[in-house]
C-alpha cells in the first residue's frame, strides 16, 4: 500500500497546491505554471503541438518545458500519468469497479492507437494553426476545470470513467491518452525503472498482472529466460503497484544502469506456465 | 505478401483510420472554435487571433495575475475556445495597469511582451454603435463614456454640433479615435443605457479600410507644402455687355 498511498498523496496536494496555496508558492495550471515566483514549468507536450501550429516559442516557455523533461527524464515520463494526472484517480477507481462488477473483454482498442492519436494531434495543430487537441483534450481540460473552475471537470470524469468500466480496460491511459504516449516516449532514456530484482522468488500468483495497467511490460523482465529483469517498456508508469501488491517482494525501484539480480538464476519459470 | 506484413499493414490501416476520424472531428471543431464572439476581448498584447490560438497554452497565469479579476478563462461550454483569457468589457473591463502584469507573465509570448506602454494595447475598438439611444445625441450632456476613458480627449472627444431638433442648442458627440483608443473597455461599462450604446468589439471588425490608391489630398498637400495638381484653371468670367432689364420680382409678404 506504501506506494499507492504516497501516489495518491502526490497527485492529490499537487491539485491542492494549485488551487489553494497562495500564488508565490505555485501558480498557473499543469500546462504551465510559475514556481516560487521564478521557476517556469511549462508542458512539452503543449509546447510541441505549439511549434506544430506555426507559433515561435517564447524563451521562458521553452525553459519551462526543459525544466520539467529534465525532471521526467530522471524520474520516468509516465510517472506524470501515475504521480500527477488527477485523471489517474478517475481510471484507478474505474479498474478497481470493472473488476468488482466482474466485466471482462469488450476491448478492441490497440495500445498502439495513442501514438497514432499523438501524431494526429500534431498533424491537426499543423493544419489548423491552432491547439485544436487542446480545445478536446481530457486530460488539461479536466486539470485546468479543477484549478480554474468550470462544469467541464464533471462531464470529463464521468465519461472517462464510464468509458474505462464498460468499454475497455484501461481505455483511456493504456490506449488512448496522447499526453501519456507522449511521456512514454521520454521512458525509453528516463533513468528511474521498476525492477524485478527477486524475479526467483515469483511464486505465479499473477497479482502484478492483474493490478498493472500495463500489463505487458511486465512478462518479459519477470518470465523472460536471462532477460533484463528491469522494466524498460516504455509504457510502464513506475506507479509501483507491482512492488505494492507482490507478496514476495520481487519488485523494487531502481535504475537503468542495474541490471544485477538478487540471486544468480536457478529456478527458471517456463515461458508456457505464464497466463497474463 | 506474407502474412505478418500483411497483418501489420491491416493493423496499422485501423490505428490510422481511428486516429484520422478523432482527427477530422477535432479538426472541424478547431476551425469553428476560431469564431469568438464579438464581446469576449483578449488580453493586452494578444497576437492576432489563429496566432494567439497557436500560441496559449491555456495555462491561466495572465488570469492568476490579473489584480481586477477581469481575465476569465473560457470553461468548456463558453462559446471561446477552450481554457483561453478573455474578458467581457460590459462585465469587468481592463484597468490598463502602467505594468501590465498579464502581459510579463505569460511564458510563451501569446501576449507579445513587447507591449511595453499599456496606451499602445489594442484589445479592441470602442464604437459608438446606437447612435439612436445614445444621450448625446438625444443632445442631453451625458457624456459619462467621454469622462471615464483613460485617455480622455485622445481615445474619445466630444464633437460639438448644431442641435437641428430645437435648432438653438448645441450637440455632444462622443468621438472615439481609433488611433488611441486601446479597447479597455471602461466606456462601454460605464455607459448609462440598460445595454450600453458604445460597445468595444474587435479591431478587424471595427475598422474599415481605404482602397490602397486613396490619397488624402489635404494630408499630401501639408506634407509636400504645396498641391499635387495644378492649381484650378481661373478661366475669365464673361459679364454681359450691357446692363441687364430684368428686375426680382418683390418677395410675397416681405415686411423688414
Amino acid at each position: 500500500m506504501k506506494w499507492l498511498i504516497l501516489r495518491r498523496f502526490s497527485q492529490i496536494s499537487i491539485l491542492l497546491l494549485f488551487i489553494f496555496a497562495p500564488f508565490w508558492i505555485i501558480k498557473g495550471n499543469l500546462s504551465s505554471s510559475v514556481l516560487l515566483n521564478t521557476v517556469p514549468l511549462t508542458d512539452p507536450y503543449l509546447l510541441l503541438q505549439s511549434f506544430f501550429a506555426g507559433h515561435t516559442i517564447a524563451t521562458t516557455a521553452l525553459i519551462g518545458a526543459l525544466i520539467v523533461l529534465i525532471f521526467y527524464l530522471i524520474v520516468g515520463g509516465r510517472v506524470y500519468c501515475s504521480w500527477v494526472c488527477p485523471i489517474n484517480m478517475i481510471t484507478d477507481a474505474a479498474a478497481w469497479l470493472r473488476n468488482r462488477l466482474g466485466i471482462k473483454g469488450g476491448n478492441t482498442l490497440s495500445r498502439q492507437l495513442r501514438y497514432w492519436i499523438l501524431a494526429m494531434s500534431l498533424l491537426v495543430a499543423f493544419v489548423t494553426g491552432t491547439l485544436a487537441w487542446e480545445l478536446v483534450n481530457p486530460v488539461s481540460m479536466f486539470q485546468r476545470s479543477l484549478i480554474f473552475g468550470g462544469i467541464a471537470t464533471l462531464f470529463i470524469g464521468i465519461a472517462i470513467f464510464f468509458f474505462d468500466v464498460f468499454v475497455a480496460r484501461n481505455g483511456w491511459c493504456g490506449h488512448l491518452c496522447p499526453v501519456g504516449a507522449f511521456y512514454g516516449l521520454l521512458n525509453k532514456i528516463s533513468i528511474l525503472k521498476v525492477k524485478a530484482t527477486n524475479r526467483s522468488k515469483c511464486d505465479d500468483c499473477l497479482d502484478c498482472f492483474a493490478v498493472c495497467p500495463e500489463l505487458q511490460v511486465i512478462k518479459l523482465p519477470l518470465k523472460g529466460k536471462d532477460s533484463n529483469p528491469l522494466i524498460l517498456d516504455a509504457n510502464c508508469t513506475n506507479c509501483g503497484r507491482c512492488i505494492d501488491v507482490c507478496d514476495k517482494q520481487v519488485f523494487e525501484f531502481s535504475h537503468r544502469f542495474s541490471s544485477s539480480l538478487s540471486q544468480p538464476e536457478k529456478i527458471i519459470h517456463p515461458q508456457e506456465d505464464l497466463h497474463p | 505478401m506474407d502474412n505478418k506484413r500483411r497483418q501489420f499493414l491491416t493493423e496499422s490501416a485501423k490505428l490510422a483510420c481511428q486516429a484520422g476520424l478523432i482527427g477530422l472531428g477535432v479538426g472541424i471543431y478547431a476551425r469553428q472554435a476560431q469564431s469568438t464572439p464579438p464581446q469576449a476581448l483578449r488580453p493586452p498584447g494578444a497576437l492576432p487571433e489563429p496566432a494567439f490560438q497557436a500560441a496559449c497554452v491555456r495555462c491561466g497565469l495572465c488570469v492568476r495575475d490579473c489584480p481586477y479579476h477581469t481575465l476569465k478563462l473560457a470553461q468548456s461550454l463558453d462559446l471561446i475556445a477552450n481554457g483561453t483569457p478573455f474578458f467581457i468589457a460590459r462585465d469587468i473591463p481592463c484597468e490598463m495597469c502602467d505594468d501590465i502584469p498579464c502581459v510579463k507573465i505569460c511564458p510563451t509570448g501569446a501576449l507579445d511582451p513587447s507591449l511595453k506602454n499599456i496606451d499602445k494595447a489594442q484589445m479592441g475598438l470602442a464604437v459608438l454603435i446606437d447612435q439612436e439611444n445614445c444621450l448625446n445625441f438625444l443632445g442631453l450632456r451625458c457624456d459619462v463614456c467621454y469622462r471615464v476613458c483613460p485617455l480622455i480627449d485622445k481615445a474619445i472627444t466630444l464633437n460639438l454640433q448644431h442641435n437641428q431638433r430645437t435648432t438653438k442648442h448645441a450637440m455632444f458627440m462622443p468621438t472615439v479615435h481609433s488611433n488611441a483608443c486601446t479597447g479597455c473597455g471602461k466606456c462601454e461599462k460605464a455607459c448609462v443605457l440598460e445595454i450600453a450604446a458604445i460597445k468595444v468589439i474587435p479591431r478587424q471588425l471595427a475598422r474599415g479600410e481605404l482602397g490602397e490608391h486613396y490619397r488624402l489630398g489635404w494630408e499630401e498637400k501639408r506634407k509636400v507644402g504645396h498641391s499635387l495638381i495644378p492649381d484650378q484653371l481661373d478661366l475669365p468670367d464673361r459679364m454681359p455687355d450691357k446692363p441687364s432689364d430684368f428686375q426680382p420680382l418683390p418677395l410675397q409678404g416681405f415686411k423688414p
